[in-house]
């Protein structure tokens, strides 16, 4: 049984995979520019999977992202602005200043944010998915694993985990061909990373990445099946990293044939194309939706950049529930030396 | 004599010791077709090929216990990190597996682990790390972390022909920072020998790392006060050199540690109780420490330069043991 789309769903998705592009476009000229501090980590490419699992998603769901899922944050109620101050390091933004990229969330948000060891996260999310059964709540858990993630032990341990205890877990596997300059065929020797899922007795589907509705209605088979009670899903999407790793990485050991090929894959025109073959959507409908998406980057970055850098103090802060009092040498004092700096 | 990156010389020494030993390969992640994510095994590939520079898996705990399997049957692995940090996924192979093999059966490990450590370039939390006092409280394991290029490529030699399992700690923020002699040719840096960096009189400034050349300029600044500090780098962690240590410190009668590790737990606190078992009676003043507060590695600029201890810092400590 499939779900089908409402014209809205399908324009919101829009939007939100064009809103991801829009933001990272101008992240990439921020990074230019020099505004942003550290690397710029763009998902150029997998805007669909990101976008379309998350919106499978229900309220009360949990959902946890990895590098390439910001249209997945977009998705999940996330602003702009929040990702601006991330990558800014701004004392405004999520974590203020403690953690960068897409390092945030909370749980009352239902976004539980990765730490960057490559896996854990699949662990985690089987006792938040633990816990929803345990509590009887219909509330799953989404995750994501890229290729090259899918080799850590923690991500075997998790999948064999929920598979025993039939967690409502939902993995989607990111094979978008390279984990930083590495092959697939160097990171496992399967041409499917779906098929794992029968050696964890699980079910395993694997899917266009770049057809959001695909995508979309995988992801509501999975959701459903955890909520009925039978357990996680290992879904993957088959789809290609469009820029390097990470903006210092100009990716030149990528063949450009592969390049070419996705480029004429691109989800977003995919979805263009659907929407105007089916008489949904035209040129003007998209671009009023860009000119919304722009005039709100707009607004969102300029909060960030006239944002202050985060107070000094702020490092000492949080690391327990109750504040502790810090160690100092008697020679020093870090209290007394930040309000001589400020 | 040529004048070398701490990158460039950690290479050199890799590379020389490949040359010599054919027993000697590399694996890790990214580190053949790419050259790794710093570049430090760029052009091994073309030259040792794929049996000896392998591109493996993002599978840390994999990587470290085929190490040691290989290790163990006579071949002399050198196991990447692509971030220090992420050393933590292979703990259980290092501190249960490498380092009682030789007490449990007599077996050696010679494996080297090596890897980026340390802050300064806005990592974050989970590239910034510095780890070496996880493993500093497990006997059976080595740990050095050079500060110049010519400790670097004599150490990661050292490291390569020493029978034990050693872990190797590269200061990204040094790689391409600092420069230094570094002979052509074959030498060592023994591991478990400290090496004094200054000589002086009144202070003994006892680091490792990116911190040396933080106390370096620290002394400087107060040689103007009048003060002669000695900066003894320690270079091997584990094993400690307690003779040079204590030594320098028995002559100056104060002394400040310096690391740019958090504070509880750090290895401060044990050279500290070193010196206060062994030389209490020569001490002027008490044994201060210099380092980051126990808190994990902020993100943000003005965080992260607040956290690292700063060369002021290491000023004001020394100001405060030397006027006790
Ligand atoms: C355990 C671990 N080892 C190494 C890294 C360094 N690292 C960060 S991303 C990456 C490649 C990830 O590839 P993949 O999982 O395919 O995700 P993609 O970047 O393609 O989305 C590596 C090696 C890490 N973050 N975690
Ligand atoms: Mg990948």
């Amino acid at each position: 049984m499939e779900e089908a789309l409402t014209p809205k769903q399908l324009l919101d998705m829009y939007y939100y995979m064009k809103l991801t592009r829009l933001v990272e476009e101008r992240l990439q000229r921020l990074y230019r520019q020099g505004k942003i501090v550290g690397g710029l980590y763009r998902s150029l490419g997998q805007e669909g999977e990101s976008v379309a699992s998350a919106y499978a998603l229900e309220e009360g769901d949990f959902l946890a992202v990895m590098i390439r899922n910001l249209g997945a944050l977009f998705v999940r109620g996330v602003r702009p602005w929040e990702i601006f101050t991330q990558y800014m390091g701004k004392g405004t933004s999520p974590t203020r200043g403690k953690d960068n990229i897409v390092h945030f969330g909370s749980v009352e948000r239902g976004l539980i944010p990765p730490i960057s060891h490559l896996g854990d996260l699949i662990p985690v999310m089987a006792g938040i998915a633990l816990a929803s059964k345990m509590q009887r709540k219909r509330s799953v858990a989404l995750t994501y694993i890229g290729d090259g993630g899918t080799s850590t032990g923690a991500f075997h341990e998790g999948l064999n985990f929920a598979a025993v205890l039939k967690l409502p877990l939902i993995v989607i596997a990111e094979d978008n061909g390279y984990a930083y300059s590495t092959p697939k065929h160097k990171q496992m020797a399967i041409e499917n990373i779906a098929d794992r899922a029968i050696g964890y007795g699980i079910f395993g589907e694997t899917v266009d990445g770049n057809d959001v509705i695909a995508v979309y209605q995988a992801t509501r088979r999975a959701i459903r099946r955890a909520r009925e009670g039978l357990g996680p899903t290992l879904l993957e999407v088959k789809t290609f990293r469009m820029r390097g790793h990470a903006e210092h990485d100009d990716a030149w050991y990528v063949p450009r044939e592969l390049l070419e090929y996705w480029q004429k894959r691109d989800p977003i025109l995919r979805l263009e194309t659907y929407l105007k073959e089916h008489g949904l959507a035209d040129e003007t409908t998209f671009e009023e939706i860009t000119h919304r998406i722009e005039q709100e980057i707009e607004a969102d970055l300029r909060y960030a950049e006239e944002s202050p850098m985060p107070d000094p103090q702020i490092a000492l802060e949080g690391v327990y529930a109750e504040s502790p009092s810090v160690s100092e040498s008697p020679s020093i004092s870090r209290e007394s030396e930040v309000k001589a700096r400020s | 004599m040529p004048v070398l990156t701490y990158l460039e010389a950690i290479r050199q020494g890799l590379w020389e010791e490949m040359e010599r030993d054919e027993r000697v390969f590399l694996l890790g992640e990214d580190i053949g077709v790419y050259g790794g994510a710093f570049k430090v095994t760029e052009g091994f590939l073309e030259r040792f090929g794929e049996e000896r520079v392998i591109d493996t898996p993002i599978s840390e705990a994999a990587i470290v216990g085929a190490a040691i399997g290989a290790a163990l049957v006579g071949l002399r692995p050198v196991a990447e990190m692509q971030f220090i940090d992420f050393i933590s996924i292979a703990f259980d192979q290092l501190t249960n597996f490498a380092a009682k093999c030789r007490y449990r059966w007599g077996a050696a490990v010679p494996i080297v682990v090596r890897g980026p450590c340390g802050g300064g370039v806005h990592g974050g939390p989970f590239h910034s790390q510095n780890v070496e006092a996880y493993f500093f409280h497990t006997p059976g394991l080595k740990i050095v972390e050079p500060a110049t290029p010519y400790d670097a490529k004599g150490l990661i030699k050292a490291a390569i022909r020493d029978d034990d399992p050693v872990l190797y700690f590269e200061h990204k923020y040094l790689y391409r920072r600092i420069r230094g002699e570094v002979p052509e040719g074959d030498y060592i840096v023994p591991i478990g020998k400290a090496d004094v960096k200054r000589p002086g009189r009144d202070v003994t400034i006892l680091t490792y790392g990116w911190m040396l050349h933080k106390s370096l300029e620290a002394a400087e600044i107060i040689a103007s006060e009048g003060i002669e500090v000695e900066v003894v780098d320690l270079r091997t962690l584990l094993p400690l050199d307690d003779e040079t240590i204590l030594s320098s410190v028995a002559k100056t009668g104060r002394a400040v540690i310096v690391h740019e590790d958090t504070r509880t737990g750090g290895i401060a606190g044990e050279i500290a109780m070193r010196i206060n078992e062994r030389i209490f009676e020569y001490l002027e003043a008490p044994v201060v420490r210099v380092t980051a507060p126990d808190t994990p590695i902020p993100f943000s600029p003005p965080l992260e330069e607040f956290f690292l201890p700063q060369v002021e810092e290491i000023v004001q400590a020394v100001r405060w043991v030397a006027n006790y």
